[in-house]
């Protein structure tokens, strides 16, 4: 089986600082990765990198494209790289505001992404929106609102939709329960697992939150100032954790 | 004899302009970044148009100029004064007599040759400006042909309107590959952008000039189950009758009478003087 996204040797450095480095792994169709480790270990410059944000100093990244095969999507030009960001890849950012077009009502916001890969038939836009709202169970009613209106959660489930309409096989996620409260917090991360079981997606989840890797994540990575430090299941991870750091955060999280 | 240089500019500038004039027409629909240079008018006037106008003006040129499609406003006037006293040029009024034509948000109903130029004045040039407020961003999605965001705009009309709302600065894709704004002319002009004339468009504040060379494919953006439609007032022009032109409605009254007259002023006028009478036209007196 080949792996959908395959990273090899990644680094990325901000002047003499490391941003992360030495960062290899494969990923497998249906697979989700979770990405742990305090604030400024390098998860987001990683997802970043992987993500074609930010452009990594060494490495390669692999991805399985439809057509052509396993490809660096490094090595790829500014438009390929563009078009499978609005295909085959989505992403979720942390704060939904960064990933919505706040102008624009929930219905367009779903909406874009079809017409960016050429949808122009209105009718067929809006009936694919809707379906998306309500699988992300926004109420069809709120589809002409403006995200502005919407709450935080709703707000997230929004970006989730705009993101998964078009059907990619890969999601990249930053952080995406952060500054929601708990019980929104568990009916999105049980929204997630659905999706991500449903359409057999591949995900990266980075996050601080060990409750949501637990849930979400099949294979864990653990990183600390910019070094893959542990890597391996989620609950072998989690349950017999070998590195001192990852020790201490797994000890670190509060019992209620 | 004025002291200015001819046409106000001086030659180097004009070179400048012309150059940035050549590149937009052999790249249709591009914005050719040039360096705008202040003229003796406020930004909004037609700072841009004045300046396109000026490469383009030669001693032999007849110029007009419309405002709204009226040639007897401030803005027109003012214009067509301002060459008037720097190029010393001959100008008209007639849309077939003129080479030169400039124009702020019509485009006249007598169809154009081969033989003129048709220049705009342009406030915003870029369709994308405020669905992406990014000029980084939205250079990129020029270069890249990324124009999804375009059609984001018409799904919202419809979704809040039930139609396409847009009525004017209707977005276009010129030769299959640019999305242009044609600058905030209605849409009822926009089946008239593809034309045996020249027609050049100047941004001022902007620093921007594009171009539509002549009979260049434009196609206005639109769905396929929401065609594009050229809309206008469902009323023939009351004082000539014509009932294929973009009117003005105009309040006449504080008791709800109105009239609806055609933009174009010369076209009217025209047509009046062939003898064609609309619903307020005076009574012909008995010769």
């Amino acid at each position: 089986m080949t792996p959908l996204l395959s990273v090899r040797n990644l680094a990325k450095h901000y002047g003499a600082r490391i941003g992360c480095t030495d960062v290899g792994f494969d990923l497998y169709p249906g697979e989700v990765l979770g990405i742990v480790g305090e604030s400024g270990s390098g998860k987001s410059t990683l997802l970043n990198c992987l993500a074609g944000h930010l452009e990594p100093d060494t490495g390669e990244v692999l991805f399985d494209t439809r057509s052509d095969g396993p490809r660096d999507t490094l090595k790829m030009s500014e438009p390929e790289r563009r078009m499978l960001g609005r295909t085959d890849w989505a992403f979720v950012h942390q704060n939904a505001r960064d990933g919505l077009r706040m102008g624009v009502s929930a219905g367009g916001n779903v909406g874009e992404r079809l017409m960016a890969v050429g949808a122009r038939h209105y009718g067929d836009i809006r009936a694919q929106a809707t379906d998306w709202l309500g699988r992300v169970e926004i109420a069809e009613d709120r589809i002409d609102d403006r995200p502005s209106a919407f709450s935080g959660g709703m707000q997230q489930r929004l970006q989730i939709a705009r993101n998964l309409v078009t059907g990619p096989r890969l999601v990249f996620m930053d952080e995406p329960t952060g500054g929601l409260d708990v019980s929104v917090q568990a009916r999105l991360l049980d929204l997630l697992r659905g999706l991500v079981r449903e359409m057999g997606l591949s995900a990266i989840i980075v996050t601080h939150d060990l409750a949501v890797v637990r849930l979400l994540a099949d294979r864990l990575m653990v990183m600390k100032s910019g070094h893959v430090v542990e890597q391996g299941l989620t609950d072998q991870v989690l349950d017999d954790p070998q590195h001192g750091y990852t020790q201490l955060l797994v000890s670190s999280i509060l019992q209620v | 004899m004025s002291d200015y240089n001819f046409a106000y500019l001086d030659e180097q500038t004009k070179r400048m302009i012309r150059r940035a004039i050549l590149k937009g027409i052999a790249v249709p629909g591009y914005q050719v970044p040039f360096a705008s240079r202040e003229m003796p008018m406020p930004y909004g006037w037609g700072t841009g148009g004045v300046q396109v106008t000026a490469a383009c003006l030669t001693p032999e040129d007849t110029l007009k100029v419309i405002d709204q499609g009226a040639d007897d406003t401030t803005n027109a006037v003012s214009i067509r004064k301002f060459f008037e006293k720097t190029a010393d040029v001959a100008t008209t009024e007639h849309t077939d007599k003129a080479s030169v034509i400039q124009t702020r948000h019509r485009i006249p109903e007598a169809p154009l040759t081969s033989d003129q130029i048709l220049v705009y004045q342009v406030p915003i040039p870029e369709p994308l400006r405020f669905l992406e407020p990014r000029e980084t961003e939205t250079r990129k999605m020029h270069a890249l042909e990324e124009y999804g965001l375009m059609h984001v705009k018409l799904y919202e009309d419809i979704a809040r309107h039930g139609n396409i709302a847009t009525a004017y600065a209707y977005p276009v894709k010129v030769e299959g590959r640019y999305v242009m704004d044609p600058s905030p002319i209605p849409k009822f002009d926009n089946p008239k952008l593809e034309s045996p004339a020249i027609q050049l468009f100047g941004a001022g504040r902007e620093q921007r000039i594009y171009a539509i060379p002549p009979h260049t494919k434009v196609v206005s953006l639109d769905f396929e189950d929401y065609p594009f439609d050229p809309s206008k007032a469902d009323h023939p022009c009351d004082l000539c009758g014509a009932s294929h032109t973009y009117l003005d409605e105009v309040i006449t009254d504080d008791a709800g009478g109105r009239m609806f007259v055609c933009s174009d002023t010369d076209y009217c006028a025209s047509r009046q003087a062939q003898g064609h009478r609309g619903r307020l036209s005076p009574k012909e007196t008995a010769a």
